[in-house]
């Protein structure tokens, strides 16, 4: 098939981007989207002019790099999967393609569609882990946890950080991200104990990177690839609360 | 031939760990401060390793290509872990995974190190339970297990098909732990580009910002390399588009000696290539030959009739079925290891019994155990008596989806074909790399000073690694080892001071660098990084892949020194070298998989036996396995670099076996 793209361009993060077209030909529908894109680069590259610059890395949905804005869609028009898991089967001949890197006041553009998602890595830092130093743990076994509560946290941990729910939201939201990483934290009982100061600190981190307010719209759910459920952020919600009311400091 | 020392300690094989952890040099926690340690990559080794130091007190730098520590490619693996705990207490013990793990390897891997990894292994599951990984649990609130190949017991862990990401985000906390205490610095989209060796010792690293194409300058006392494997030398892998060999080739180059590298492992099942676009393969994990079986037609006609799309797998009768793991290897059937399978799928697609278009697939099928085994029980928890064929495929379907589901998803996505419906095709694929650097017993290369982790190292696996054994040895090598062992290095250090960076070394090494990328940027040449790439892995992949022969090597070396003569003369690499620019990344890590792949066919060339991953056609039993000449062999093979376009100098570890006896190796 052939495709009519329009991809966004921008040298780096102090210059102003805008949409350049191009056009893609023999494009078979066993191929994944980045596979177009790399075949795309590879007529630039023979013209000489500079290729595309996207993030990828793993290519089968787990390591959260891929990060492009489809046709006004963060991951493209399919739920449930990542930009490098989407193949050109779901487009058809003739069709026109947006492609855009994701849009966040906490994710600036580092090259056309790359951007930078630091932020995450500081959330996280914030909190987003239980203080054990290596050597120091008792027999795994001695920690038993339901089935239940194992098998919620670890939906939760599921979680590839790749930044489609802050792109998704019209607030720039980063709560479903957070969420995640608290509830499954907060599930479990090895996370217990740091509950109420992890939630409020990764909060703060949050607030101060420049992410949104989250307005309920349910819209970062929909474009999860992971399906991170929005029961997460009520959890946080919740323990928010409790960690706000209870909190000595 | 110098010989060259494994300082394996002395001692009987079950204390040699404990006594050495007794006896090794500490340094005490305020001179631990004014020591540096470099830490490159980020995944299970390098984030485990560098947590772990950190918290002992080390000033510690990581550093990693993606632009998050997060991104490791630890984080694909699907499967699971092994650890012997014995919680199934169905006989396992550490000495069986120790025996396990040097018969899994072909009789090619050190006792002392194996060993060593075995004891720690259920360290490894008890660190991880308490930072939250949320592995499978029974309905007790206990652990779960699982089998992998060439194992008889469960002793596999496993948190659904996403192990790896649960361990890496694991490890990843941790080093986030230690971010935020500040004593652990990341640096993130950085690329390392040569060690700084001064008076012998390693005290630094090269390294380029792929944001802004700044290169940079590292000093330390110890540099760690856990930059994983590189079987992206084949171009189609299972490894990320990122994953590269550089910098153990930097090490390599730089004194540091290369072991064993032509034992790659080509792992059974993975999705067949589909077509000349195709950038990388994909895995469908091991786990699913607990419950997948692999077959293909008996009869040439069927199987003809399937490669034509005039048949599927579903029209042939089960009498006309050919199980062929379970015929030939009755005690392991369809769980036997990697090498064996995936030789034994190639033997049916070479006989013309492929079950794809283009022949080079065979079936893994779920229906029989999804209805018989799965359905049947669950039929009976639920009181049917006498279920229909539509009960027990609903009933088997949700268990499956339970264990594989996520799998089954990627299937389908890439495919187009559902699963539960149809057998999976799958076709062996590169998957991982068991030569590595080569390190003692404390994990230190040839180098004082650098060390090698996780995959990037030749440890523990021999010529063939056992399934859910490289997340065991990463993460044993960075929370368990490297913590004791580097102590012994660096108590000699504590009075060094803070090394400088303007030395000649640092210069030296920086304009080597820098000069090479200038050549980049500025080569008129007329064809891609991916197009050298690309034929490299061809040639890779038909010479120097699941089978090997002399005259096949031969060639290959010849037609990768003249691609190399070629990409240096024609690479284009558009854009500059001061902004972010992915193409010359991938420039330079190609430059470095052009070399090493010669050294890869090198040693395959001179290994005259065949040996787990390194199968040498000239060397095969009648009934086609694999066949071992310990009384030549029975040695890691240590590649020394000699100079450019030289004959790198061989070095052999002799393998000493005085737990296990050396047997063929039997599957049957
Ligand atoms: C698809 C797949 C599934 C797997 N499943 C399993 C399984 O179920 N069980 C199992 O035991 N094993 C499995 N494996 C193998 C296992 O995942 C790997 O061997 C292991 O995770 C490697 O860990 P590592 O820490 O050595 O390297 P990696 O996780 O590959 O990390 C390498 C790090 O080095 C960095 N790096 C590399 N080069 C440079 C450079 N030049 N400069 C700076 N940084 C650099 C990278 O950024 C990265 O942080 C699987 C592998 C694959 C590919
Ligand atoms: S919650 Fe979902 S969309 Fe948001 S970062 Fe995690 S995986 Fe991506
Ligand atoms: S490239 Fe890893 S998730 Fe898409």
């Amino acid at each position: 098939m052939k495709l009519l793209l329009k991809i966004w361009r921008q040298k780096n993060a102090n210059t102003q981007g805008k949409l350049v077209e191009y056009v893609v030909d023999h494009v078979s529908p066993d191929m994944s989207f980045l596979e177009m894109l790399d075949v795309l680069n590879e007529n630039l590259v023979d013209k000489n002019e500079e290729p595309i610059a996207f993030d990828h890395d793993c290519r089968e949905g787990i390591c959260g790099m891929c990060s492009l804005y489809i046709n006004g869609r963060a991951h493209g028009p399919q739920t449930g999967v990542t930009t490098c898991q989407l193949h050109m089967r779901s487009f058809k001949d003739g069709d026109t393609i947006y492609i855009e890197p994701w849009k966040a006041n906490g994710f600036p553009v580092i090259r056309d569609l790359v951007v930078d998602r630091s932020a995450f890595d500081r959330i996280i830092q914030a909190g987003g882990y239980v203080s054990v130093n290596t050597g120091a743990a008792q027999d795994a076994n001695c920690i038993p946890v339901s089935k239940q509560d194992a098998d919620k946290a670890f939906s939760a941990a599921t979680c590839i950080g790749c930044g489609a729910c802050v792109a998704t939201c019209k607030n720039a939201s980063a709560m479903l991200f957070v969420s995640a990483k608290v509830s499954q934290l907060a599930l479990l009982p090895q996370g217990k104990i740091e509950a109420k100061d992890r939630v409020l600190n990764m909060v703060k981190q949050m607030d101060t990177e420049g992410f949104g307010n989250c307005t309920n719209t349910g819209a970062c759910e929909i474009e999860c690839p992971k399906g991170i459920s929005l029961e997460n952020i009520a959890r946080m919600n919740r323990e928010y609360l409790v960690a706000t009311l209870s909190s000595e400091k | 031939m110098t010989k060259i020392d494994s300082k394996i300690p002395q001692g009987t094989i079950d204390k040699k760990w404990s006594d050495y952890k007794s006896h090794v040099k500490l340094v005490n926690p305020a001179n631990k401060r004014a020591i540096d340690i470099i830490v490159v990559g980020s995944g299970l080794a390098g984030a485990s390793a560098a947590a772990s130091l950190a918290e002992m007190g080390y000033s510690v730098k990581v550093f990693c290509f993606q632009d998050s520590p997060r991104r490791a490619h630890s984080i694909a693996a699907q499967g699971g872990i092994n650890a012997a705990k014995n919680y199934k207490n169905d006989g396992d013990s550490v000495f069986r995974l120790f025996y396990d793990t040097i018969k899994g390897g072909d009789y090619r891997a050190r006792e002392a190190n194996v060993h060593r990894l075995a004891e720690v292994s259920a360290n490894i599951i008890d660190q991880c339970v308490a930072q939250g990984v949320p592995f499978a649990r029974d309905y007790g609130g206990l652990l779960d297990n699982r089998s992998f190949g060439g194992t008889q017991v469960q002793r596999t862990f496993y948190a659904a098909g996403q192990t790896g990401q649960q361990l890496l985000l694991g490890a990843y906390s941790a080093l986030s732990k230690e971010i935020a205490k500040g004593n652990i610095q990341m640096y993130n989209r950085h690329e390392m580009m040569d060690v700084v060796v001064i008076n012998g010792k390693a005290r630094g690293i090269i390294a380029r910002n792929l944001v802004n194409g700044k290169i940079e300058r590292f000093s330390g006392h110890a540099v760690l390399l856990c930059t994983g494997g590189y079987g992206n030398v084949f171009f189609l892998s299972t490894n990320a588009m990122g994953s590269n060999a550089s910098a153990a080739w930097k090490a390599y180059k730089r004194g540091a000696f290369f072991g064993n590298p032509c034992y790659t492992q080509i792992h059974p099942t993975c999705i067949p290539v589909s077509g000349d676009h195709q950038s990388k393969l994909t895995l469908m994990s091991e786990s699913l030959r607990n419950d997948g079986r692999i077959w293909v037609p008996k009869k040439k006609e069927d199987a003809i009739a399937i490669q034509q799309g005039k048949k599927t797998g579903n029209d042939i009768p089960e009498e006309d079925r050919d199980y062929y793991l379970e015929r030939r290897y009755p005690a392991f059937g369809n769980l036997v290891p990697r090498d064996v399978a995936s030789r034994a799928a190639k033997e049916r697609c070479d006989a013309g019994f492929g079950v794809n278009a283009t022949g080079q697939a065979v079936f893994l099928d779920f229906a029989y155990n999804l209805k018989y085994k799965y359905g049947k029980t669950e039929a009976t928890k639920k009181g049917i008596h006498s279920p229909t064929e539509q009960q027990l495929y609903d009933l088997g379907k949700e268990v499956v989806k339970e264990k594989y589901g996520n799998l089954f998803d990627m299937y389908m996505q890439i495919t187009g074909e559902n699963p539960y419906e149809v057998p999976m095709k799958i076709y062996p694929a590169v998957h991982y790399t068991m030569g590595g650097l080569w390190v003692d017993y404390n994990l230190m290369t040839t180098v004082p000073g650098l060390y090698a982790l996780g995959e990037a190292n030749f440890s523990d696996h021999g010529a063939n690694r056992l399934g859910a054994s490289a997340l065991m040895q990463g993460l044993a090598d960075g929370y368990f080892v490297i913590p004791y062992t580097i102590g012994d290095y660096l108590a000699d250090e504590i009075r060094t001071g803070k090394i400088p960076t303007h030395t000649p070394e640092f210069d030296e090494a920086e304009k080597i660098v820098k000069e090479r990328i200038h050549f980049f940027v500025n080569n008129k040449g007329s064809k891609s990084v991916d197009h050298f790439h690309k034929r490299l892995g061809k040639v890779m992949w038909d010479k120097c892949g699941m089978a090997r022969n002399e005259k096949g090597l031969k060639e290959a070396i010849e037609e990768i020194k003249q691609i190399r003569q070629e990409f240096w003369k024609e690479v284009k690499v558009p854009g500059s070298d001061t902004e972010f620019n992915p193409e010359l990344d991938k420039a330079t890590r190609v430059a470095d998989f052009l070399e090493l792949a010669e050294l890869m066919c090198t040693d395959a060339l001179h290994r005259n036996e065949s040996c787990g991953g390194h199968f040498r056609e000239e060397y095969q039993t009648e009934e086609g396995e694999a066949k071992r000449d310990d009384e030549h062999f029975a040695y890691v093979a240590a590649w020394e670099f000699k100079g450019n376009e030289i004959q790198p100098q061989l070095h052999q570890e002799q393998l000493v076996f005085e737990n296990i006896k050396l047997v063929q190796r039997s599957y049957k």
